[in-house]
Formats: structure tokens, sequence, C-alpha cells
């Protein structure tokens, strides 16, 4: 067991490594969420003053953590499109024949978008505060939503291994990146979920994607940690988690099968 | 010409070859008008915002990153053509060295008519409406237009850079421009150092007048003007940089 665990972290550093090797990879992860951050605030900087809105010292501190989802689920575009160059290099192959589970080689991958997806909510932790943002619940609330970045992108990056897993194509991965958008815009991730035009109001209430960005604006907006609102954060990172994970580890059961 | 026809062709036929690598280029716009109208639609609401029909507000936007993607994924192919020589090959072919590249930078505003029309029926089913049809002509005309400034913009990229790592770059280096500029809401309503930002970006100024037919403008003319002359400046002022940077690659 200790052995796999080694394996898993050296890949999850492979993972880490090779996404900063290639600034060019990262740029879904830090520019994209920087420039929708940038337009966000500067555009919607009034909508605080619209009936419903939640009260919040300023649209900056309700948009951030959104900004960190979005971080956190695009963590999956350079991890999968490296698992999908490491199945056109043969390199999964080649780990395939190693004497040890076959699944390390996803989690390896999936831990290693998790800890992407955590430095990226670092970094916008960060710049969130250098621009003004109050972190109400202090140390612990920011340790609380680096964690769910991590948990969802590690959901979403299994979402990313499935496909590169199954097509083998870099191209496929980067074209599966609209439809996490379309998932974020119907959930309170950019805006309140109960101000949203319908169908997304109706949506984004049984939207998992709802309850982790609820879950991670909570420690932002105020003081502590709710309880009800933190479990529900972390129902919705297992639903993300047991979808992702499982159609990877299905994708690789059948290539599995498949090459056999 | 006929080169330039081929070449504009051959540009086109990867649509069909890798699919994969157009989808996100067609679908992303239609995505992203639909999320910002459901996400941001309430804006409208505040006092001040010009019309009260949010999906028709952000339309342009959606035709605008259409273009902006197809002009990157020339940017990309060309990218391809220089890391595997296959330009090299074009070079030692009888043709003018500039139309090698204008066939391919045509192209772009072919291809940005998948999206463009994808993003305009959704749209309109889901209601937005069109001022009048000769304004629409004109907002798929420069949208057409905008997809030569992003190619021109992706091949300058690809002759300097010469790698398809540069393929972020060039897809959202054009969505940043587009997204900083009054795509969500009209300058005066924008935070003072977005409003500033975005007097000075030129996109700004061919949003605008992608909106006139979309949303009805007091003085129309007076933004047609300034569209017109953001639209024309960035394709000279590109095409100088493109003609420079093949001229370097072929001296090499």
């Amino acid at each position: 067991m200790t052995a796999e665990l080694r394996v898993v972290w050296l890949l999850a550093i492979r993972s880490v490594r090779q996404a900063l090797r290639r600034p060019q990879m990262l740029a879904p992860v830090v520019l994209l969420p920087s420039v929708f951050l940038v337009a966000n605030t500067g555009a919607a900087g009034r909508a605080p003053s619209l009936p419903g809105f939640p009260p919040v010292p300023a649209f900056l501190d309700f948009e951030l953590p959104g900004i960190i989802l979005l971080a956190a689920t695009l963590a999956a575009v350079p991890g999968g499109t490296a698992l999908a160059l490491d199945v056109e290099r043969n390199f999964l192959d080649r780990f395939l024949a190693a004497p040890m589970p076959r699944a390390i080689a996803v989690t390896g991958r999936l831990a290693g978008i998790g800890l992407v997806g955590s430095l990226a909510s670092v970094v916008f932790l960060l710049a969130g505060v250098l621009f003004g943002m109050q972190l109400q619940s202090g140390p612990l609330g920011a340790g609380l939503i680096v964690v769910l970045a991590g948990l969802t992108a590690a959901g979403f990056g299994g979402l990313g291994a499935a496909i590169a897993i199954a097509t083998g194509k870099a191209s496929y991965v980067t074209g599966s990146f609209p439809l996490v958008f379309l998932l974020l815009f119907l959930s309170s991730t950019f805006f309140p979920a109960e101000l949203l035009r319908d169908p997304g109001a109706t949506i984004a209430a049984g939207n998992p994607l709802t309850w982790v960005a609820d879950g991670m604006r909570g420690p932002i907006l105020n003081p502590g940690v709710d309880l009800q609102t933190t479990l529900a954060a972390f129902g919705g990172v297992a639903v993300v988690g047991v979808i992702g994970a499982g159609s990877a580890y299905i994708a690789l059961r059948r290539r599995l099968v498949a090459t056999a | 010409m006929r080169a330039v026809w081929l070449l504009m062709r051959r540009g086109l036929n990867e649509i069909l070859r890798v699919p994969g690598a157009a989808i996100p280029g067609i679908l992303a716009p239609t995505i992203f008008v639909l999320g910002f109208a459901v996400a941001f639609g309430g804006l409208a609401g505040l006092a001040g915002f010009t019309t009260s029909d949010y999906v028709s507000f952000v339309l342009p936007v959606g035709l605008l990153q259409g273009a902006g993607f197809s002009g990157g994924a020339i940017g990309v192919n060309l990218a391809r053509d220089l890391e595997m020589g296959r330009f090299d090959r074009l070079l030692l072919s009888p043709t003018s060295r500039p139309s090698l590249l204008a066939g391919t930078i045509l192209s772009a505003s072919l291809r940005a008519m998948l999206p463009a029309t994808l993003v305009l029926v959704v749209a309109l089913l889901a209601g937005a409406s069109v001022t009048s049809v000769p304004l629409l002509v004109l907002a798929v005309v420069v949208t057409a237009l905008f997809a030569i400034v992003a190619a021109l913009y992706g091949v300058s990229l690809a002759l300097n850079l010469q790698t398809q790592s540069a393929a972020p770059l060039m897809q959202a280096g054009l969505f940043a421009v587009v997204l900083i500029s009054s795509s969500y809401a009209p300058r005066p309503q924008l935070a003072p150092w977005l409003e500033t930002i975005a007097d000075a970006n030129p996109v700004t100024y061919v949003l605008e007048l992608t909106r006139l037919a979309f949303v009805d403008h007091a003085n129309a003319w007076s933004t047609v003007w300034p569209g017109v002359a953001a639209l024309v400046g960035l394709m000279l002022a590109l095409a100088l940089v493109v003609a420079l940077s093949l001229r370097r690659v072929v001296a090499r």
C-alpha cells in the first residue's frame, strides 16, 4: 500500500511539473479565470444594488469564489491534455505494463490535477486579498476553499481523463471546455442562483456546482464556517468526484479490455 | 489567385478532418451568449442600461468570439505547418509568398460563419431581436472581417513563435480582448478603470458596431465610423506585423 501511495504521489508531482514546465498549459487555469475576474467585476460591479442580491462588502467578495471554482474546473483541461499526450506517445501503455494496480495511472493523474486546482485557488485568494477582498473566516476558511478547489479539480479531472483515455486525442479534451462553462453558468458560480434568468435559476438549484460555489463563498462572506453549507459543498464535490473519477476508471477498463 | 483559393480550401478542410479541434470554436460562442444571458441578464435591470433585452446585448460578443476562435485556429494550423516543415515546402512553390498566407488568412472569414450561424439561430430562438436587415448584414460582414483580424493575430504569433504550444495564447488572447470591452454592459455602466481600458480597446468599437444590428441606438452613425476605423486599423497594423514576420521567416 505504501509503495502504491508513493507511485500515486510521484505521478501527481509529475502531473504538476508537466503543467508548470509549459506555461501555455496553465493558460486555461490562470489566464482565463483572470480575464473573467477582470471583466465580471468591472462590468457587474453595481450588481449588489439589484433587489434580491445578498449583502456583500463588494462584488469582488461575491465573485472571487466563482473564479476559484472556474480555475479548479478548468484544471482538468491541461491535466486531461497531458494524459491524452501520454496515450498518443504510448507512455500510458508502458505504465500499464508495470507490476502494480492499473488504476494508479488514473489516480496519480487526478491527484496531480487536484494539486494544480489547489495551487490556483491559493493564487486567486492572494490576488483577491491584494485587491481588497475581506476573507471573513480567516485561515480556516481559506484552507476550506483550497481543499474544496482541489477536490473539485480532481473530480473534473476525472472527466478530462475519461475523454483522454477514450479518444487518445488532446484536441477532444480541449474541445470539452465549453461544456464546463455550461455547467458553471447554470449554477451560482458567477451570480446568485435566485437572480439567474430561467431556466437557469431552476437548474442551478439542483446543480452540485451551486453547492460547491456557495460552500466556497461562505467562508469569504461570513465569519466562521457554516456546517450545513460546508456539508452541502462536500456533497457537491462527491457527486462530481463519483461521476468524474468513475468515468475515468470505466474508460481505463474499456481500454484495457480493447487492447488485451 | 488559384493558389489563394486552394490554400483557402485547405484551411477549411481541417474542420472536417479534425472535428475535435473545431468543435470548441463552433460551440463555445453559443454557450457563452446563453450563459451570459442567464447569469448576467439581471444587469439589464440596473438604472442606465441601454436595453432590457440582454440576449440581444450579448449576442455580438458571441459573434466576435466565434470569429476570434476561427482566426486563432488558423494560427494554430500554420504553427503546425511550420513545426512539421510543411510551410518550408510551400515556400519552394512558384507562388508569391504573401499569397501563401493570404488564402489561409482569408479562410478564417468563411470558417467564422459556422459559429456565427449557430449563435445567431440559437440567440434568435432565445428571444434576441434584430433592429434591421441591412444592419444584420453589416454585423455578419464585420464578423467575417474580425475573423481576418484574428487570423492575422494568430498567424503573426505562429510566424514568430513557430510552435503549436502557442495555441492557448492565440485563442485566449482575443477572447480576453473581446471580454475586456463593453461586452457585458454599456461603457458608462462599467467600473471607471474598466471603462478606461474599454475606451482604449479598439475591439470595443468593433463590438459596438456589431451591436447596432441587435440593440437600437439613438445615433447609429456615430458608432459606425469608429467601428469601421478600428477594424481597418487593426487589419492594417496586424497585416504589417505579418508581412515583417514572414520576411524574417523567409530570410532565415
